[in-house]
This record gives structure tokens, C-alpha cells and sequence, in this order.
């Protein structure tokens, strides 16, 4: 017997990077189809103006078009953009595909070219002409609150789209109990994912099957195939849904969007596959924004540093629209608003407000990111106000590793953790003692150097479904083959996270064979036919419990099979990865023969079902959350405000590590996005409502040489919430590091008196910092 | 009005007809049906379009086909000999250097270009070199490691 080789747990290069660096991998733009016609669509110059006419004569008439459509042609065959979540007081506009009678944001589709060609379809977009009568524009949230301001809506007469309050514990009691009130303000300022696939779709609709077939660049082509027939009118089970190679998706590309549903619309009407793929100027004005949220905090605490609890009132800026999830987010920042402290109470009152701007929805984090970052800044300013040692305050709140499961002051139960686990070794990694003493040396030469943390926690693998709107379980199917290889079917669908190996890991661990007679299909609804799709950290946690289930129930069935072909009884059969054998006798039988006899069907036991194949729905009984500890070092250049990030430190516990080649990345890649919220990203529409981060020369997200040398660690605390304890990585790193990379410049800054200062920290805005703490000018 | 072209990707020589003003990535794409390389931006900034002309990385959103007539372009499909992946391609697989990919096939070309000129570099070198791509996946520091792989192994 050979010995197997474990895989799981080992640093492994990915199965499907192969098709990837070859150049011979299929995203949706490369895509062919006979007699494909091309979509263009015109978007709105204005934020916000009533549409008195429209004239497509001149595009019509353009060599190469094949037709043009607006918002009366459409609308009324397309049902509204889905918004999933229910709230009691939710007021909403109805979100036709393309603009009715107004247009309500920078970028709103008014009407759609389709046409022969890419070239020519954008040429007809300029031959459209529109009459539009601009109106009085909003587009900051708390401006929009005020009374006699522009309504982003004029038919909802208010700005307001709902409200939503999370109070738990006794506030009064807390704060009558504190010693201290501290207040802070902070803006956590509106980010553009930037996948760098832009969006894209392709629709195929057969008139014959009556059956529609949608590649589209997504995170979630079965939630999509739930909630599109309402849109199209094509049923659900003649309706496909295929996420190819998806170029990066960050949470943005966990939505359903008008351009799909137009899309599968024209297919259906023009009796032709149609092609949208959008430019980047529409990507970054038209995909779905992250965070915009304002907020007042008051912390109460006592003056050893404990805190007893923390209000917050906040207003989230949510554009024009409500999309899927989009007033879901921020009461995730509530919900997390505890960080990974014991506090007697809490209380959130938000506001999401309407604004003449794209929606925003889940980036990255999705609103976890907003809630760590307040209370990681709240822990640096209480230490700062108290003259206490910003460590010492966080461990004396910390939950500690006994009073897990815990339910916190939000309402939420975590799983498992152990937060000073993680301190204590980050703290070791970094040669905390030196570094104090680095900062001391530096500051004595006159340097503006800082030291921050953050020990956060986040909620990942989302979720049991009655924390979800459309089920938070996930399936899996697995099939062992007459051939012995092993098809893994998942429901959720990854998009550079790798599940193809990861998921290949476990199967051949468990199965005893190699790796390369494995093969994972995802993100197509007629091959992985059932699922939830991926986002929230959620796909390993479930989508492999989902596959780990199926195979033992595909062991159980083979070893009745087994029985039989041995001639032992079931009870006498032990099954080892690779072979299932008799002890005390020289009978063994391995996959490969068994599979071929289940198949082929002609020895198996009376009643035995033939085939190896079996499928499952895991359902988990709780999230996950994921925690840990991040060190950040800075120098500030006084003279031109650039941040230097000298050290780098993370240490995150996302329970066992199948891949941790691949966690690294999950990692680091979240660590850049957090840099980039940190240092340079910023969302900015002006005063009308034009969107003046159109592209990539306007919105800075990391280049290679921003990115600081890093020293990751782990520590590894099983979850209980399913039965790998595997807990999640996907948003980690950008939950986690965007509050130590402004604790430390705060920290590097606060010789100067600067206790705060919002985000994004570029040049300009340090500089600024500096010149308003200093009597001097400084010297340039 | 369309003009002919005459470009050699990756050793085969494509004979066109095409508008002057489609781009290269197009020609690329459309034309030649070679897919691996992306359009991220239309800008010449994400760099997912890069590709060598003459030996040179370039944009290939921001270049004319017409202005590639008469030229040698390489493109990521042509990097790998056979089965056996080109170096830098070996080095983005072992080294995690990717995720999405999408980024990927331009990402390598511009590395292919950065060794030429510069066998050895040290991590700034490499940081620098690939400053005209951008990747949202990786947070560049496995493309990093991918790159030093790749120099190594040419260089033994």
C-alpha cells in the first residue's frame, strides 16, 4: 500500500493557474457566439434631470445598428433591480433598467445601442440625442438630511431611506457609570472596488427550448438564477447562469444588474446573443460603491481604561438606488461595532440617505471594515486621552478565551477566539520592545514616526439562513466516475480564491487519490447546479463541508459495496483513504474497482443503488469570526506629508489552513486594499454630481511599490460553527489593516497634538494635519 | 475605408484588412483570436493589455494596429515552448502570483521585458519595473516573489 500523501494543510502552487498564465483561460469578453450583436449603453451627463426627449433617429440610422432602445421600449418588459433586504420603514424608488422619465446619477442608462460591432455601437451612443432639463442636485448624505434640501427622489418626498436601530445592554447605566465620555467623529469616506475586469455579459436566449443562457461576470450566478425570471420572464429551470473566469469581483460583483436583465431582454426580443462589456469609466461610475458612512461616536469609559460602551449615530450615504444588499451594510457596521470587546452596551441609530450617486453595496468587507475601524480608532484615542498604553487598554477588554461562545453587547454570538493569543504574538513577530525604542530614538532625531495596531474581529462564512435573505447553506455534489476520477461539483463560485485546489485538497485526502484525477466545477448553474455563491469569506467554510459531507456518504455507500464484493460483512470492512480492506484477512479492494463494479452494476447487493455519486446542503449553525492582530510602523515625511510604512506586521487567526500559500495571498491582497483606504482611495463627486474618479489616473489604488515587506504570522483557533473550524480569510486583511496603518500615522502625528484625522491619509491631507499643529511653517 | 496589415504575432503572420483606427488589442483579440490578452482600462494605465512589439512592452489599448504593421508581436500565448512554460509563466504559477488572472498575461509580459533589461533585479527593481500594471488580487507581493523566481531560474 502506498503511502498517501497528505495534502491538506500544505503550501500548495493552484490547479487552475495553468489556463491562467498560458493566456488561454475564458472570461466573458472572450466569449464568442455566431451572429453576437453588440451592446452599448448611453449613460446620463447629470446627476439628476428630467428627460423631456429623446431622439435615436440619427443612431438608428448609422451603418451597423441594429436597433436602439430607451427606457419606454424596455421597462416594462425588464421588472425593477432586486434590492433583497426588507427593513420596516424601507422607502424605495422603483429601479427600472433604464431611466424612466429622470435620471438620478452620473452614469444612469438612459438608453442602449445594439449593433454589429463594439466600435460601432459606441459611435451610435454620440448620434443619440437627449433632452435633458437639469434639476437640483444632493449628493452629501447629511446635507441631504436637512430640511428644504433637494430630494434625490422628488416622488418619495424624503431623503431618508430607512432607519435602523441596534440597542442592547443598559446604556444609561453604562454611561452614568463612566468616568469619561469621549466623543469622536469619524467619515469612512466612499471607495471604488476597481476588480480590473470591468462588468460584462453575454445572453443567448433559444427560442426553440424557450431557454436563456447568461455568462456575466459575477460572484453569485445562482442567486442570480433565483431572482432574474421575475425580471425576464424566462422560468428558473430554463434559465442558465454562467460565471466564466471572472476577472476579480471584491464584493462588487455580488449584485444583479440592470445591464444583465437588458441584456437577456434584447437577446429575447432581437432573436440574437447580445455582448455588453462596460469601460472602465463605467465601472468605476456605475458598479456599486463601498462604505460612505458618517458617524458620531461617544465612548463611555472608566479611567482605567475600561470601556462600557459605545453609541454611535451614523448616516450612510447610499446613492441613488437601492441594490441588492445596499441598506444591508451598514447594520453590519452595528452589528460588529463591539470589535472583540466585552462592553455592557451598545447602541447604533443609522440613517441611509439618498443622494443623486451610484448606489453603494458590499466592497470588500462590507461594512465590518467601517465598524473595526471605529472602534480601533476609539481604543488609540481613549488610550491618548487617558495617558494609558494603547495595548493595555485593548487587553483589558478583550473577551477572553474561556467566555467563548460569547454573546456581545450587538446581539451576536462569536464562536471562538483568542485575541491576546494573537497581541502576544504579533507584538513578538515585531520586536515590540525595539520598536518602542526605534520610535523613541526617532522622535528624539525630530522624526515623525508612529506606531499602531489593530486587534480586530470580523464575521465571516455567512451564514445559517435565518441570518440570511435567500438561504446561508451551501451544496455540494461529488461523483466518483466508472473511470475512478473524482467530479466536485460546488454551489459556490470562486473567483481567484481558489477552491479548485483547495477543494482538490481535501477530496484527495479523503478519497486517497491524486490530485490530478480530481476536477472542481463552479459557476455554471447547469453543471454546479445549485449553490449560494461566494462572498463574506463563506466558500471554503461551507462549500467544503458541503463536499466533505457528500463524501462520506459516498464512503458509506461504497463500503456496503465493498462488503459484498469481499464477501465480509459490513461491520468487518475498515475504509482508509485509497482502499477499503478486511482486517485479519488479505481482502482489500480499491476505488478504482469499486467504482467500476457500482457502475457497471452487474455484482452489487440487492436494493443497492448503482453509481457512486452523492450531493449535500450544509447548513451551519452559526457564522464564523475570524480575528487578529496587525502592527504597522510609519514614518511621516514632515515636509511633504508622505506616509513611509516601515514594518509591517499580521498576525490572523482564521482557523485551519488548507492552502496556506493561498491564505498568504488572501492576505496580503486584502492588506493592499486596506492600504489603499488607508492611504490614497478616495470615491469624489463633486458639487453637481460628476464623478471625478472616473478612472484609473483618478483613483489610486496600490501599485506594487507601495506595498510594504510584510511579516505574517497565525495562530489557529478552530471554529465551532462547522467541522473543519475553518473560519475564513477573504476580507481579513482588509478589516484588519486599514485602522493599524492610521493608528500609527495618528500615532506618528500625536507629538504634534493631531488626535485624529480622517481618511484617506495622502500627502495633502497630512500635510495639512502638520501645518495645523505646527506654529512653524515647516521647512520645505 | 480599411488597410491592410501585415503583423507577426508570436511567428505567424496575420494579413488584414482593418479599420485604422482598431486598436491592436483588438486586432489581437478579434482578429487573431488570441484572448489571453485583456482590456482592463482603454487608458494605457492597468496595463492588463501589455504586450511586446518589436522586442518593447507596450500598451496594446492605447496602440493602433496600424501602427503595429510590419511589426513582431509577442503576446503571453506565444511565451510558453510546447508544454514547457516560460519562466516568468512558472514562476506566477509557483510563486501564488496570481489570482484572478485577469491581470495576469500582461503582468508576465511586462516581467519578460523587466528581466531583459535587467536580469537581477532586487525587490524595488521588480517593484518598479511592473509599475505600469496593476493587480487588485495579489497585493503585488507574491508577483514580487514570482518575478525573483523567474530571475533565478533564467539565470542558472
Amino acid at each position: 500500500m502506498a503511502k498517501i500523501k497528505q495534502n491538506v494543510g500544505k503550501a500548495m502552487p493552484r490547479v487552475e493557474d495553468e489556463r491562467l498564465v498560458k493566456g488561454v483561460a475564458t472570461y466573458v469578453d472572450d466569449m464568442k457566439l455566431p451572429g453576437l450583436l453588440h451592446a452599448a449603453v448611453l449613460r446620463s451627463p447629470y446627476a439628476h434631470a428630467k428627460i423631456k426627449g429623446i431622439d435615436t433617429a440619427g443612431a438608428k440610422a448609422l451603418e451597423g445598428v441594429v436597433d436602439v432602445f430607451v427606457g419606454a421600449d424596455v421597462n416594462r418588459h425588464c421588472g425593477v433591480v432586486p434590492c433583497c433586504v426588507e427593513m420596516p420603514d424601507l422607502v424605495q424608488p422603483k429601479h427600472t433598467v433604464l431611466a424612466g422619465k429622470r435620471a438620478y446619477f452620473v452614469g444612469h442608462p438612459v438608453a442602449v445601442v445594439v449593433a454589429k460591432d463594439r466600435y460601432i455601437a459606441r459611435d451610435a451612443l454620440d448620434l443619440i440625442e437627449v433632452d435633458y432639463d437639469p434639476k437640483d442636485v444632493v449628493v452629501d448624505a447629511e446635507a441631504a438630511l436637512e430640511e428644504g434640501s433637494p430630494l434625490t427622489h422628488p416622488e418619495l418626498k424624503t431623503n431618508v431611506a430607512f432607519t435602523w436601530t441596534l440597542e442592547n445592554g443598559d446604556l444609561k447605566a453604562a454611561f452614568d457609570e463612566a468616568d469619561r465620555v469621549i466623543t469622536q467623529r469619524m467619515r469612512h469616506q466612499r471607495l471604488t472596488p476597481s476588480p480590473i475586469e470591468p462588468r460584462g455579459c453575454v445572453a443567448s436566449f433559444h427560442a426553440g427550448e424557450e431557454s436563456m443562457t447568461l455568462w456575466t461576470s459575477t460572484q453569485i450566478p445562482h442567486l442570480i438564477r433565483t431572482m432574474l425570471p421575475d425580471m425576464i420572464g424566462v422560468p428558473e429551470n430554463k434559465l442558465r447562469i454562467v460565471a466564466p473566469e471572472v476577472g476579480g469581483g471584491f464584493g462588487a460583483k455580488l449584485n444583479l444588474y440592470a445591464e444583465e436583465a437588458l441584456c437577456c431582454h434584447l437577446a429575447k426580443r432581437m432573436g440574437a446573443p447580445i455582448k455588453w462589456i462596460e469601460a472602465r469609466r463605467e465601472n468605476a461610475g456605475t458598479m456599486t460603491h463601498g462604505r460612505d458612512q458618517v458617524g458620531d461616536y461617544e465612548v463611555a469609559v472608566k479611567k482605567d481604561g475600561t470601556v462600557l460602551a459605545i453609541k454611535a449615530k451614523t448616516v450612510a450615504d447610499i446613492g441613488s438606488y437601492l441594490q441588492l444588499n445596499t441598506p444591508a451594510i451598514p447594520t453590519l457596521t452595528g452589528s460588529m461595532l463591539s470589535g472583540c470587546y466585552n462592553l455592557k452596551a451598545i447602541r447604533m441609530d443609522l440613517k441611509g440617505v439618498y443622494t443623486h450617486k451610484m448606489s453603494t453595496d458590499a466592497y470588500r468587507g462590507a461594512g465590518r471594515p467601517e465598524a473595526t475601524y471605529t472602534v480601533e480608532r476609539l481604543m488609540d484615542i481613549i488610550a491618548y486621552e487617558l495617558g494609558l498604553d494603547p495595548v493595555d487598554v485593548r487587553k483589558r477588554n478583550f473577551i477572553k478565551p474561556d467566555q467563548f461562545p460569547f454573546n456581545t453587547a450587538c446581539g451576536l454570538t462569536y464562536d471562538s477566539g483568542n485575541y491576546a493569543g494573537a497581541l502576544k504574538k504579533a507584538q513578538r513577530l515585531a520586536k515590540w520592545p525595539q520598536l518602542l525604542k526605534q520610535r523613541d530614538e526617532s522622535r528624539k532625531k525630530g522624526a515623525l514616526f508612529g506606531i499602531g495596531l489593530s486587534t480586530y474581529v470580523e464575521i465571516c462564512a455567512l451564514g445559517p439562513s435565518s441570518m440570511m435573505s435567500a438561504g446561508g447553506w451551501e451544496w455540494g455534489c461529488v461523483r466518483m466516475e466508472i473511470s475512478g476520477k473524482v467530479t466536485v461539483l460546488t454551489g459556490v463560485t470562486p473567483h481567484g480564491q481558489g477552491q479548485e485546489t483547495s477543494f482538490s485538497q481535501l477530496v484527495s485526502d479523503k478519497f486517497g487519490i491524486p490530485m490530478k484525477d480530481i476536477t472542481v466545477h463552479s459557476g455554471d448553474t447547469a453543471t454546479a447546479h445549485y449553490g449560494r455563491d461566494t462572498y463574506g469569506s463563506r466558500a471554503t467554510a461551507l462549500g467544503g463541508t458541503a463536499i466533505l459531507m457528500s463524501i462520506d456518504k459516498i464512503i458509506a455507500k461504497a463500503t456496503t459495496l465493498a462488503a459484498h464484493l469481499m464477501k465480509v460483512s459490513r461491520k468487518k470492512v475498515v475504509y482508509e483513504p485509497g482502499r477499503f480492506h478486511a482486517p485479519g484477512t488479505d481482502k482489500s479492494i480499491s476505488w478504482n474497482e469499486l467504482a467500476m463494479e457500482a457502475y457497471v452494476a452487474k455484482n452489487i447487493p440487492r436494493n443497492f443503488e448503482p453509481g457512486l455519486e452523492a450531493s449535500s446542503f450544509f447548513e451551519p449553525e452559526n457564522c464564523t469570526y475570524p480575528f487578529g492582530t496587525h502592527i504597522v510602523a510609519v514614518e511621516v515625511d514632515r515636509a511633504t506629508g508622505e506616509v513611509k510604512i516601515v514594518k509591517y506586521v499580521a498576525v490572523d487567526d482564521c482557523g485551519p489552513l488548507i492552502n496556506p500559500l493561498l491564505v498568504e495571498g488572501q492576505v496580503q491582497g486584502g492588506i493592499a486594499h486596506s492600504l489603499g483606504q488607508a492611504l490614497f482611495e478616495k470615491t469624489v463627486y463633486d458639487e453637481y454630481g460628476q464623478l471625478l474618479t472616473g478612472e484609473f489616473m483618478d483613483y489610486a489604488i496600490a501599485r506594487a511599490k507601495d506595498i510594504p515587506e510584510y511579516t505574517l504570522g497565525h495562530t489557529v483557533t478552530p471554529s465551532p460553527s462547522n467541522p473543519m473550524g475553518i473560519k475564513g480569510c477573504g476580507e481579513a486583511g482588509t478589516i484588519g489593516a486599514t485602522p493599524a496603518v492610521a493608528n500609527a500615522v495618528i500615532d506618528a502625528l500625536s507629538p504634534l497634538g493631531v488626535t485624529h484625522v480622517d481618511l484617506p491619509l495622502t500627502p495633502e491631507t497630512v500635510w495639512n494635519a502638520i501645518q495645523q499643529h505646527t506654529a512653524q511653517p515647516a521647512v520645505a | 475605408m480599411k488597410t491592410l496589415v501585415s503583423i507577426t504575432v508570436n511567428g505567424t503572420v496575420h494579413r488584414e484588412e482593418v479599420e485604422p483606427r482598431t486598436l491592436l488589442v483588438h486586432f489581437l483579440r478579434e482578429h487573431c483570436h488570441l484572448t489571453g490578452t485583456h482590456v482592463g482600462c482603454e487608458t494605457s494605465i492597468c496595463g492588463a493589455c501589455t504586450v511586446l512589439l518589436n522586442g518593447e512592452a507596450v500598451k496594446s489599448c492605447a496602440t493602433l494596429a496600424v501602427q503595429a504593421d510590419g511589426a513582431q508581436i509577442e503576446t503571453v500565448e506565444g511565451l510558453a515552448d510546447g508544454d514547457k512554460l516560460h519562466p516568468v509563466q512558472e514562476g506566477f504559477w509557483k510563486c501564488h502570483g496570481l489570482q484572478c488572472g485577469y491581470c495576469t498575461p500582461g503582468m508576465i509580459m511586462s516581467s519578460v521585458q523587466l528581466l531583459k533589461r535587467c536580469p537581477n533585479p532586487t525587490r524595488e527593481q521588480i517593484a518598479e519595473g511592473i509599475e505600469g500594471n496593476l493587480c487588485r488580487c495579489t497585493g503585488y507581493s507574491h508577483i514580487i516573489d514570482s518575478v525573483e523566481y523567474a530571475a533565478k531560474k533564467m539565470g542558472s
